[in-house]
C-alpha cells in the first residue's frame, strides 16, 4: 500500500502535469513567484506522499528500536517494570555482562552464539542447494510439473505453529513416527534415540529450519530462471554446451543478482527465526541447540532482567547490520569488477 | 486545485494511519482492561481443569451467581500456564490488564515486588473473613514474610504419590512405599514389559524446581541462604538432584523418554494410560477422572520422607496453589474486591474445589463431606504437617527458571546414558547460580 503510492508521484507527474502552467487567474503577479512555487510543490510533493509511509517507519520500527537501545542501559527488573522512568542507570554493566566471556552469562552467550552460527551457516547453504536443484529441474515442461511446484511451496504457505508442532510430534522419542520408522520398521538403532532434548536436537532444529524455507529459496530462485531468455539456452546449445555447462556458464550468472539477495535475507531470517525453535523446543532450548533468538528471550523474559536482554538484542543487531555490510560490499565490488 | 488534492490525500493519509493506529492500541487496551463502567470486571484466570473450555464450564456458573448477587458483571479469560506470567508482566508493564488474576502463589514475592498488585491490608483481609480464617500454609504463600498479602489463597494442593493400585497388586505389592529405599525397590518391582515404576515430568522446568525443593529440603539444603543469597550448588542440593535423576540413571525406574516431558501433562497421562505406575502430583484427581480412573483404581499417598536420623527436614511437598490477586491498575477496584471476597466465600470455595480437586483455602468449607476423602484428607495432612512454602524472595522465578532449566539438561544427559557424578551436578548448579543477577 505504502509502496503504491509512493511510485505515484512519478506517473502523476508525468502524465497530467497539472502544475505546469501557471494558474489560470492572478495573471498580474510575478510570474517568477508563481513559478518558485511551482518548482516548490513539484519537489516536495513526493516528500509529502512519502510522509505517510515514514511516519509508520517511525511507529513501527525506528521508536521500538531507540527504546530497546535506552531499555539496554538501565537496570530494568521486576522492580521497576511498572516505572521505568525509575530504574536506575547501568551505564554499560549490561553489556559487559554480556561480553563478559569468562563469566556464566557472556559464555552461555557466545556458545549461543556460535550454535547459531553454524545453524545458520549450514540451514543457508542446504535451503540454496535444494532451493537451486528444484528450480533447475523443474524448469523444462514435463506432467505434474505445477503439482509439484504447488506441493514444495507448501511448508512456506502453512502457518508455523501448525507445522513445526507436527514436526515435535513426529520427533517424539516414544511415540514419534521417526523413531517408529527408524528403530520399529528399520531397525537401525537398539535404543530410541532422542530427536529434541541432547545432541540430535541440532539436527533436528536444522531438518525443520530447512524444511520450512528452502521453499522460499526455491520460490525465488524459479522466479529468477524465468528471467532467463531462452534464446541463450538455445543458442549455447548450437555451440554444443552441454546441460552442465548452460547451467555454469549461463543460469549461475545470470542468477547473480537474485541469489545476492536471496542468500542475505535467508541468512538474516534464518539467524532470526524465533518461531522455529520457540515452537519445537518450548521456552527452555537444549543447550545443543540453543539459538540465540530463544537465548535473549530467557535471558529477558524469563529472568525477568530486561536490560541485559536488551543490550544482547542491541549486540545482535550490530553484529547483523556489520554482516550485511560487509556481504554487499563483498559481493557488489565483485560484481562490478565482472 | 488538481494540484492540491495529492497533498490533501497524503496528509489525510498520515492522519488516517496514525488514527488507526491509535484507535487499534486503544481498543485492545479497552478489552484488555475492565471493559468500562462500574458494571463490569475482567478476570484472568488459571488453567486449572483439563483444558481452558472445561474451566469456562466450571467457571461461569459461579460467575453467573456473582452478578446476580451484585450486579457487576464478569468478563472472564482462561490463560494456559504458559503464557500467564508474560501475559501478567506486561499487564504490569503497561499498566493495562485486567482487574483480577490468579497467580501461582509460588511467584508470590516476585510479583510483589512490581508493585503491581493491591496489598491487601488489615481492614481488606478482615472483610474476608480475617486472617484465621485461612489455612496458614496457604497464607503464608502470598507474599514476602512482613508484608501484606497481594492476594488470597483460592486453591490449595500439595505434592502426593499417586500409585496404580492393580499395578501394585500384581506385582505382589501391598502398600505405597514409606522412604525411598521402599520406592526404588518397588519400582524395581513394577518396570518390566514395556511398563515403568515412576513417571516424572524431566523437561518441565517448574516440576523440577518444585521437586528440588522438597528434595533439598529432606537432604537439610535451602536455596538461599539467610541474607537471601542463592546457593543453589550446596551439597545438600547436588544430592538432591543427584536423588531425582538417577530414578533414571541408575535405579532405572523410570523411562528415559520421561526426560523429555515438558508440557506437565505427559508423565500423568502415563500414569492414566497404565505405562507407569506411580507418578508424584499436584491434586491430579481431577485429570484422573476425566481419563476414566477411579478411586478404586489409584491410591494416594505422601511422599516419602528421609529417615529422622539423617538430619533432613521432614518435608515432603512445597506449599501449592493459586492466589487471587486485583491489579493495582484495576478501573474497577472496588468490584475486584467484591469479587475476590465471592471467590474466597465458602459455597464459591466448595464447589470450584471439588470440580477441581483441590482443597478450600478456607476453613469452614471443609465440613462439606466431598472434602471427607482419603484423598483430601491425605492432601489436608500433609499440607498441616509436611509441606513447607517456596522461599518468598523476590527472584524466585529467576530460581525456577534457571535450575528447573539446569535440571532439563541433566535430565539429557541421564537419559543418553552420561555418567551423573556429583561434579557434573554441581558443575550445572553453580552455573545457574551464578546467572542469579539480583
Amino acid at each position: 500500500m505504502v509502496v503504491s503510492a509512493t511510485s505515484r508521484p512519478g506517473g502523476g507527474r508525468g502524465s497530467g502535469d497539472p502544475g505546469g502552467p501557471p494558474p489560470p487567474s492572478g495573471a498580474g503577479r510575478g510570474r517568477a513567484t508563481a513559478r518558485l512555487s511551482v518548482r516548490l510543490r513539484r519537489v516536495g510533493l513526493p516528500y509529502l506522499l512519502i510522509l505517510p509511509a515514514l511516519v509508520l517507519e517511525l511507529l513501527v520500527h525506528l521508536i521500538p528500536m531507540v527504546i530497546g537501545i535506552g531499555m539496554s542501559f538501565i537496570k530494568l527488573t521486576q522492580f521497576y517494570i511498572r516505572n521505568w522512568s525509575a530504574a536506575p542507570s547501568a551505564g554499560w554493566s549490561n553489556y559487559h555482562l554480556a561480553v563478559d566471556f569468562n563469566g556464566p552469562v557472556g559464555r552461555a552467550l557466545l556458545h549461543s552464539f556460535f550454535v547459531t552460527i553454524t545453524f545458520t551457516v549450514v540451514t543457508v547453504a542446504l535451503s540454496w542447494f535444494l532451493g537451486m536443484a528444484g528450480a533447475v529441474l523443474m524448469q523444462g515442461e514435463f506432467r505434474g510439473r505445477g503439482f509439484l511446484r504447488a506441493l514444495f511451496l507448501v511448508p512456506y504457505a502453512l502457518p508455523v505453529y501448525a507445522g513445526v508442532i507436527t514436526w515435535s510430534f513426529l520427533l517424539q522419542r516414544e511415540s514419534g513416527l521417526i523413531n517408529h520408522v527408524l528403530v520399529d520398521q528399520l531397525h537401525l538403532f537398539s535404543d530410541k534415540p532422542f530427536w529434541l532434548i541432547g545432541q540430535n536436537s541440532f539436527f533436528s532444529i536444522i531438518v525443520v529450519s530447512l524444511w520450512r524455507w528452502w521453499p522460499f529459496a526455491f520460490l525465488v530462485l524459479m522466479a529468477g530462471l524465468q528471467n532467463i531468455p531462452q534464446d541463450l539456452y538455445e543458442a549455447s546449445a548450437i555451440d554444443g554446451a552441454g546441460w552442465t555447462r548452460q547451467l555454469r556458464k549461463i543460469t549461475l550468472p545470470m542468477l547473480r543478482p537474485v541469489n545476492q539477495v536471496l542468500v542475505l535475507v535467508l541468512f538474516l531470517w534464518t539467524f532470526n527465526d524465533f518461531n522455529t525453535p520457540y515452537v519445537l523446543f518450548g521456552k527452555t532450548a537444549p543447550q545443543e541447540a540453543d539459538l540465540i533468538s530463544i537465548h535473549i528471550y530467557q535471558s529477558s523474559f524469563v529472568t525477568w532482567n530486561f536490560g541485559t536482554g536488551s543490550a544482547m538484542s542491541v549486540l545482535l543487531l550490530l553484529f547483523l547490520l556489520l554482516v550485511t555490510a560487509v556481504y554487499l560490499l563483498i559481493t557488489s565490488r565483485r560484481r562490478s569488477d565482472a | 486545485m488538481l494540484t492540491r488534492k495529492p497533498y490533501v490525500f497524503a496528509v489525510a493519509g498520515a492522519l488516517m494511519f496514525a488514527a488507526a493506529a491509535c484507535g487499534s492500541s486503544d481498543d485492545s487496551s479497552a478489552s484488555g482492561s475492565s471493559g468500562g463502567g462500574s458494571g463490569s470486571i475482567t478476570y484472568w484466570a488459571s488453567n486449572q481443569g483439563t483444558s481452558l473450555e472445561s474451566d469456562k464450564q466450571i467457571l461461569q456458573p459461579e460467575l453467573d451467581r456473582f452478578t446476580k448477587e451484585t450486579g457487576i458483571k464478569v468478563n472472564l479469560e482462561v490463560v494456559p500456564w504458559s503464557d500467564l506470567l508474560n501475559r501478567i508482566l506486561a499487564a504490569a508493564t503497561s499498566g493495562k490488564g485486567p482487574d483480577v488474576v490468579n497467580i501461582g502463589n509460588t511467584w508470590s514475592a516476585s510479583l510483589q515486588a512490581t508493585g503491581a498488585f493491591v496489598p491487601l491490608d488489615d481492614t481488606q483481609l478482615n472483610a474476608l473473613g480475617g486472617k484465621a480464617r485461612f489455612l496458614g500454609p496457604s497464607l503464608a504463600a502470598t507474599g514476602a514474610p512482613g508484608q501484606p498479602p497481594v492476594g488470597a489463597p483460592l486453591y490449595s494442593t500439595a505434592y502426593a504419590l499417586y500409585y496404580n493400585k492393580h499395578m501394585f497388586k500384581d506385582a505382589g505389592i501391598a502398600d505405597p512405599p514409606k522412604t525411598w529405599d521402599e520406592l526404588v525397590a518397588d519400582g524395581k518391582k513394577l518396570t518390566k514389559d514395556g511398563k515403568w515404576g515412576l513417571a516424572v515430568e524431566g523437561a518441565s522446568v517448574s516440576e523440577n524446581a518444585h521437586m528440588i525443593f522438597t528434595l533439598g529440603q529432606q537432604h537439610g539444603g535451602d536455596l538461599f541462604d539467610g541474607s537471601g543469597k542463592a546457593q543453589f550448588d550446596s551439597p545438600a542440593n547436588v544430592a538432591a538432584v543427584k536423588q531425582y535423576l538417577n530414578f533414571i540413571a541408575s535405579d532405572k525406574i523410570t523411562n528415559p523418554s520421561d526426560a523429555a516431558y515438558s508440557n506437565g501433562t505427559e508423565a500423568l497421562q502415563d500414569f492414566i494410560g497404565g505405562k507407569a505406575a506411580m507418578v508424584m502430583w499436584q491434586s491430579a484427581s481431577g485429570t484422573l477422572k476425566t481419563g476414566g480412573m477411579t478411586p478404586d483404581d489409584y491410591g494416594v499417598a505422601p511422599i516419602p520422607l528421609p529417615d529422622p536420623s539423617s538430619g533432613g527436614r521432614q518435608i515432603d511437598s512445597m506449599v501449592g496453589g493459586i492466589n487471587i490477586s486485583v491489579f493495582d491498575s484495576a478501573a474497577n477496584k472496588d468490584g475486584a474486591l467484591k469479587f475476590v471476597k465471592f471467590m474466597t466465600s465458602k459455597q464459591t470455595q466448595q464447589d470450584l474445589n471439588k470440580a477441581y480437586g483441590s482443597l478450600p483455602t478456607v476453613t469452614d468449607a471443609y465440613d462439606d463431606p466431598a472434602f471427607q476423602t482419603p484423598e483430601i484428607k491425605t492432601y489436608q495432612q500433609i499440607l498441616a504437617n509436611t509441606a513447607a512454602p517456596l522461599p518468598q524472595v523476590t527472584n524466585e522465578s529467576q530460581f525456577e527458571t534457571l535450575v528447573g532449566n539446569a535440571m532439563n539438561q541433566l535430565f539429557a544427559d541421564a537419559a543418553s546414558g552420561k555418567p551423573i557424578t556429583d561434579e557434573t551436578v554441581k558443575a550445572k548448579l553453580t552455573e545457574a547460580n551464578q546467572q542469579m543477577t539480583n
